[in-house]
């Protein structure tokens, strides 16, 4: 389902790129000399744990917060040193999307279209495109404060995307959502990647692999991988098998089993069966389960979770994180 | 762009009850003070006709109108400005303003145009008031102008305080108090001075009114209200800027 639309070209035109990005709290460095690449057309994925400094760096790359040091250029017009001509070109939602509850949906979105310097004349249209790629076309005179919360989101989005911004920033736009809105959401992302390229912050590691062409994970204010969708899945290894028995089986015994790397207990009595080398055990589990009446219950890849992927790439300072960053 | 963000405070000032409640207090609080004027200088009028420099209804009626309304002014006010940037803050809505592509100037300009323009509509609504004198007499023009000025920087003021009180902090509350606490120690800073040439006179919100109250428009007085507003715009303008880099 990712990348099905023309990941970006190498060749594609840069929209933004920030360099040795820093940002101090006080003492305490949130952001620590990052940099950053998007390419037209591309879905990037900022990935980290709570407080690794995704929004600190969404609030940098918007103008909201000034950083220590570094640069960030959108489409070639330095941020710093000619903002508005910069933010022109910007679409934000922040981790709570800003709206004011007193508006009309219509309202705010116009407003939001002409503050973007949308033309008097374009803005009608402007308005009819933004409402109708977030589903929105039947709330243009609702008052935003009496939405539920996946149309305030919704809400959040459009005023992002109305101006047709070349940069689309999203904090976090799923969180507090159903799954139905989530999937909507999801889909709405990938369709902005046709016009606009768009940086989306997530601590959710399916999410980024539904909509994201490349992923750039960050840790405690570093980036310690950056890489293409792809390459994250082979770092995450090959997935555990979990497996459960009516009658288990010593766990010495299916470590036993040709195939088989290693065994840990898993939850609920099932045992995790780690692989060695290349080699799939799962036939031969079955097999073996068959003959030795087991009775599985239970056989499924479980892949590492993103809290694995972290331990993984925080923990080794295995050369090719380092130089994924770099 | 100042009056896009303008137009949206004005729509969000009258999108809750509270600007129109306020001026349903002041036009009848105002209305009240009018005629209970008006009955008096009618009751005297007989009386102090025959006396030369006698004054005015102008004098009698619409200047103490003025006077009571600059400090209703100075009470309402602060409700009216506490909710400029701290609501925004409060409700995290300022990055809408901080994305797009206009400066820290440009919003604190319109959100004082915002204030200002209710402000002049609340003066209007005093000055055809006035004018209603038309229908029994004449009315001294100049001095409802220079009232009406007075009256207009002396709200002005008041806003400008406010509002830089306002982005102070995330708590609307805090900010009109604050704002309020702030204005009544201009207001009052001479109150014990007794030294005729003290400084301190000429810090006075009260003071530099008396002069228009009269009819007089002296540049010290316009001056005075003009800086004392510069200086809390440019105040608020710094004090967003560093939230930037605070944050």
């Amino acid at each position: 389902m990712n990348s099905s639309n023309g990941t970006a070209e190498v060749s594609a035109e840069i929209t933004l790129s920030a360099h040795e990005l820093s940002r101090s709290y006080g003492g305490a460095r949130a952001v620590d000399g990052i940099a950053l690449e998007l390419r037209r057309g591309e879905v990037l994925g900022l990935l980290g744990p709570n407080g690794a400094g995704k929004t600190t760096t969404m609030q940098m790359l918007t103008g909201n917060l000034a950083p220590s040091t570094g640069s960030i250029s959108i489409c070639g017009i330095d941020l710093l040193e000619r903002p508005a001509a910069a933010k022109a070109r910007l679409g934000y939602l922040p981790e709570i999307p800003p709206l004011y509850k007193e508006l009309r949906v219509d309202e705010y979105l116009r407003l939001a279209a002409r503050l973007h310097r949308v033309a008097r004349g374009r803005v009608a249209d402007a308005l009819q495109q933004a409402k109708s790629h977030c589903g929105l076309m039947e709330m243009g005179q609702r008052l935003i404060g009496a939405l539920s919360k996946g149309y305030q989101q919704r809400v959040g989005i459009a005023q992002a995307i109305i101006h047709a911004p070349d940069v689309v920033i999203l904090d976090e736009p799923t969180v507090g959502l159903d799954p139905n809105q989530i999937r909507d959401i999801r889909t709405l992302i990938r369709d902005l990647s046709d016009r606009h390229s768009v940086i989306l912050s997530t601590h959710i590691l399916p999410e980024v692999e539904a909509v994201c062409d490349r992923v750039q994970i960050l840790h405690r204010g570093r980036i310690v991988f950056n890489d293409r969708i792809e390459a994250l899945r082979q770092f995450r290894g090959a997935p555990v098998l979990l497996v459960g028995f009516r009658r288990a089986p010593a766990p010495e015994e299916v470590a036993a089993l040709p195939g088989v790397g290693g065994v840990r207990r898993g939850p609920e009595g099932m045992l995790r069966v780690e692989r060695s080398g290349e080699a799939d055990p799962t036939d031969v589990l079955v097999e073996a389960a068959v003959a030795r009446g087991w009775g599985l219950t239970h056989l499924a890849p479980e892949h590492a979770s993103l809290e694995d992927v972290f331990v993984q790439l925080t923990r080794q300072d295995a050369p090719e994180a380092m130089q994924a960053a770099a | 762009m100042i009056r896009l963000i303008a137009l949206k405070e004005l729509r969000l000032l009258f999108a809750s009850p509270l600007a129109w409640v306020v001026l349903a207090f002041l036009q009848g609080f105002f209305a009240w003070v009018f005629l209970s004027q008006l009955q008096s200088w009618l009751e005297l009028q007989a009386q102090i006709a025959a006396q030369p420099g006698a004054p005015g209804v102008t004098e009698w009626v619409v200047a103490p109108l003025f006077a009571t309304a600059t400090i209703v002014l100075l009470m309402v006010v602060p409700l009216l400005s506490m909710r400029m940037v701290a609501e925004e803050r409060r409700a995290q809505t300022l990055p809408f303003l901080m994305s797009s592509p206009v400066s820290i100037t440009q919003i604190v300009l319109g959100k004082y145009l915002a204030l200002l323009l209710f402000l002049a509509l609340a003066v209007g609504l005093i000055v055809i008031m006035a004018f209603s004198l038309f229908a029994a007499g004449r009315l001294d023009l100049g001095l409802l102008a220079a009232n009406a000025l007075g009256l207009l920087l002396m709200g002005g003021s008041f806003a400008a305080v406010g509002l830089y009180l306002s982005c102070l902090t995330a708590q609307p509350l805090v900010a009109a108090v604050g704002t309020f606490a702030v204005l009544l120690g201009l207001w009052l800073i001479n109150i014990s001075t007794r030294d005729p040439d003290s400084l301190l006179h000429m810090l006075s919100l009260m003071r530099h009114f008396e002069n228009f109250a009269k009819g007089i428009v002296a540049l010290p007085d316009l001056a005075y209200y003009l800086v004392l507003i510069a200086l809390f715009l440019f105040l608020s303008i710094r004090r967003l800027d560093g939230d930037q880099l605070r944050a």
